[in-house]
């Protein structure tokens, strides 16, 4: 089911020839003795360099295991069951724990949702600053620190901080130090999942204000992942929508928030109430994200989808057994539905 | 006349939390100086961010915290310090709360029949063939249909939004009149949030059910409610009609958290500048405006004393000096104008 076509067209209209990350057709699965659950089906992505790509599901969509998988990162049961991950022309998928070491935190690094709490409560910050840059390279603990310092400052903390220890930051400060970590080897890719969650929306604001301030500086890419929608129609350049192990469609934001073409999409973005203007009733989406280890047939989309019914016998037919394949409707835009490619 | 003027009325409600050890004791003042109505048919949503303190109220309201002062008063009774017993049950049969987790606040090992039938036995409001009618029923008004179905099953068999469901139709079975619901959604996934807020919509309009909808979520607010009181370090700090505080709010806390919701309707976005302050305004306080150290607008005074909430507007209150100043503090400035 996975090899549905070679070349998908999600390939790369990211900027230059090749892409900094091309996620290829990628599947992950939890196996455990009583079932395995496909997490991430065929997943096919690309994050041009410096540039914001955001992703966006429920959860249990397979965005995170999506983002493990791009980090190498995958524990049992997880286990990467076909597909490529390409990392600026090399793949990645086979390498030797030492290799994937050296790719980690120097090309791509990630902060998590609860990375506030990965921090060592008994170690002082700058302590841990500098272990973290040991393990990579030759540097004086002298230097270590002053680089320390200097990251903090990027991220809007007093560099006095580096004497304090976790549990006198607030939340949203380990959050940053993290962000500051995870910056600190100067890696291509950063990727962030739901770092922002846990906090509240006056510091999620100014961490949202400072990785995008750092990543017009810096000039990485990042790969931001979250199930706050309207919080990646802001923040991105471009939204990919994942759906029950599958992209379901991909976008700039802009042309995405404008013009939603899968119907999950627009329901989703129909989720959020607006904060400002006309107010109506809203409907969010019918019944609830599918279990993974019994996908529905067809468009997984299918029984909640208000345009399948089964007045329309072609259709529905199609809907309820066929998958539909992500297709380019425009050299920026794709989209997995048949009802779009009826159209087209 | 209204046949009923108000429901629930808070009337200054206070609760101190003692924190720390023996040497170095201090209190938080989780709740300070809260008043506020929740009228049948409206629903009055309290926002804040966490450790505002918003939590606290809504259990005050439902008696899991004695206040420290204050008075919680239903049906012309002071309900926070009722001692009887029957009058406590009554209370409770009243004014029923829905919680953040729908997993948690079920249990496991019984059916989703067992959850609603048991309210209904303890305040004796359905007897013999009448409680399996009154289960269906409910389940019905909560939109989990075929009820027969539902009934049976265990709460891990159904999806998150099916289990809210089941907590707020277990919440209407005893015939509530206010029904509080502590971020009744936030735990939710997102396609089905307004699902929810929808269901609240309609008890209200159909029911006239008065509800306190406890949020950090602006947005939600504004659709499903129609008051807000926004709070901040104990302080309710700016209170009105829902759509005329998010057009124009009048205290700059309420600015800074409207600015910094993610809005995606939003046209291309204003950097905001933000000031850090103590975090913890409500730990041991000094007289003045706990906002004071964050305000972008902050004079003289806002430092030395406390503001009071001051009706600027027809049903729009704040605790300004400067936006809603009371009257002494504008007379004083009309003699004496501060820079």
């Amino acid at each position: 089911m996975t090899t549905m076509v070679p070349s998908p067209a999600s390939a790369s209209r990211a900027g230059d020839a090749h892409p900094l990350v091309s996620v290829e057709q990628l599947v992950v699965e939890y196996v455990t003795p009583a079932r395995t659950v496909r997490a991430v089906d065929g997943v096919s992505l690309t994050v041009g360099r410096g540039e914001i790509v955001g992703l966006a599901g429920e959860s249990g969509c397979g965005k995170s295991t999506l983002a493990n998988a791009v980090m190498q990162v995958l524990h049992a049961p997880a286990k990467l069951a076909g597909g490529r991950v390409v990392f600026d022309g090399e793949d990645m998928v086979g390498k030797s724990t030492e290799e994937l070491r050296k790719f980690r935190w120097r090309n791509v690094s990630m902060v998590f949702q609860s990375a506030m709490n990965a921090l060592n409560p008994v170690m002082r910050v700058g302590e841990q600053f500098v272990d973290m840059m040991h393990a990579h390279e030759r540097i004086s603990k002298r230097h270590a620190l002053a680089r320390a310092g200097d990251l903090l400052e990027l991220v809007g903390i007093d560099r006095g901080r580096l004497r304090s220890y976790p549990h006198q930051l607030s939340g949203g400060m380990r959050q940053r130090v993290i962000i500051a970590m995870a910056l600190a080897l100067e890696p291509e890719l950063v990727i962030m999942d739901e770092p922002t969650t846990a906090l509240d929306v006056v510091v999620q604001r100014e961490i949202l204000q400072q990785v995008r301030d750092l990543q017009a500086e810096l000039g990485f890419a990042v790969l931001f992942i979250t199930h706050d929608l309207s919080l990646l129609l802001e923040l991105a350049h471009r939204v990919a929508i994942m759906y029950a192990g599958e992209i379901v469609e991909s976008a700039p934001a802009a042309e995405l928030n404008r013009q939603p073409r899968h119907p999950y999409t627009a329901g989703l973005i129909e989720s959020f109430p607006p904060l400002r203007g006309p107010l109506e009733r809203l409907s969010g989406i019918g019944g609830a994200p599918p279990d993974l280890s019994a996908p529905p047939s067809g468009c997984r989309f299918h029984p909640r989808c208000p345009h399948c019914r089964p007045e329309d016998a072609v259709l529905y037919r199609r809907q309820t057994t066929e998958r539909p394949i992500l297709r380019e409707i425009s050299p920026s835009h794709q989209v997995a539905c048949h009802l779009v490619e009826g159209a087209a | 006349m209204p046949k009923r003027a108000s429901v629930l009325e808070v009337r200054g409600l206070s609760k101190r939390f003692a924190a720390g050890g023996a040497i170095r004791r201090s209190r938080v003042h989780a709740v300070e100086d809260v008043s506020f109505t929740l009228e049948p048919g409206r629903i009055t949503a309290l926002a804040g961010e966490s450790g505002s303190g918003k939590s606290t109220v809504a259990r005050l309201l439902v008696r899991l915290y004695e206040p420290t002062s204050g008075s919680v008063v239903f049906d012309g009774r002071d309900i926070a310090r009722e001692r009887r017993r029957r009058a406590i049950l009554a209370y409770r049969s009243q004014v029923q709360m829905i919680f953040q987790d729908p997993f948690g606040s079920l249990n496991p090992v019984k059916t989703i029949r067992h959850h609603i039938e048991r309210p209904l036995r303890i305040h004796k409001l359905a007897h013999g063939d009448q409680v399996e009618a009154r289960v269906l029923e409910l389940l019905e008004r909560v939109g989990l249909v075929p009820p027969e179905q539902i009934a049976d099953k265990y709460p891990h068999e159904v999806s998150g939004g099916q289990r809210q469901r089941v907590a707020i139709a277990r919440a209407l079975a005893v015939e509530p009149s206010v029904v509080i619901a502590d971020e009744p959604i936030s735990m939710l996934d997102v396609s089905i949030r307004i699902g929810i807020l929808n269901l609240m919509r309609d008890l209200k309009e159909q029911q006239g059910l008065s509800f306190l909808y406890v949020t950090h979520d602006l947005a939600s607010a504004r659709y499903v409610a129609d008051d807000l009181l926004v709070m901040y370090a104990g302080h309710i700090v700016e209170q009105g009609p829902v759509d005329q505080v998010l057009t124009e709010p009048l205290h700059p806390y309420t600015e800074l958290l409207l600015a910094s919701v993610p809005d995606a309707h939003a046209a291309e976005r204003e950097r905001i500048e933000i000031h850090r302050g103590g975090q913890t305004a409500a730990v041991d306080p000094k007289p003045g405006c706990r906002f004071s150290d964050r305000c972008p607008i902050a004079i003289d005074v806002c430092r030395s004393v406390t503001p009071p909430l001051v009706t600027a507007r027809p049903g729009h209150a704040a605790r300004c000096h400067v936006t809603a100043p009371s009257s002494e503090l504008r007379e004083e400035r009309d003699v004496q104008p501060v820079r």
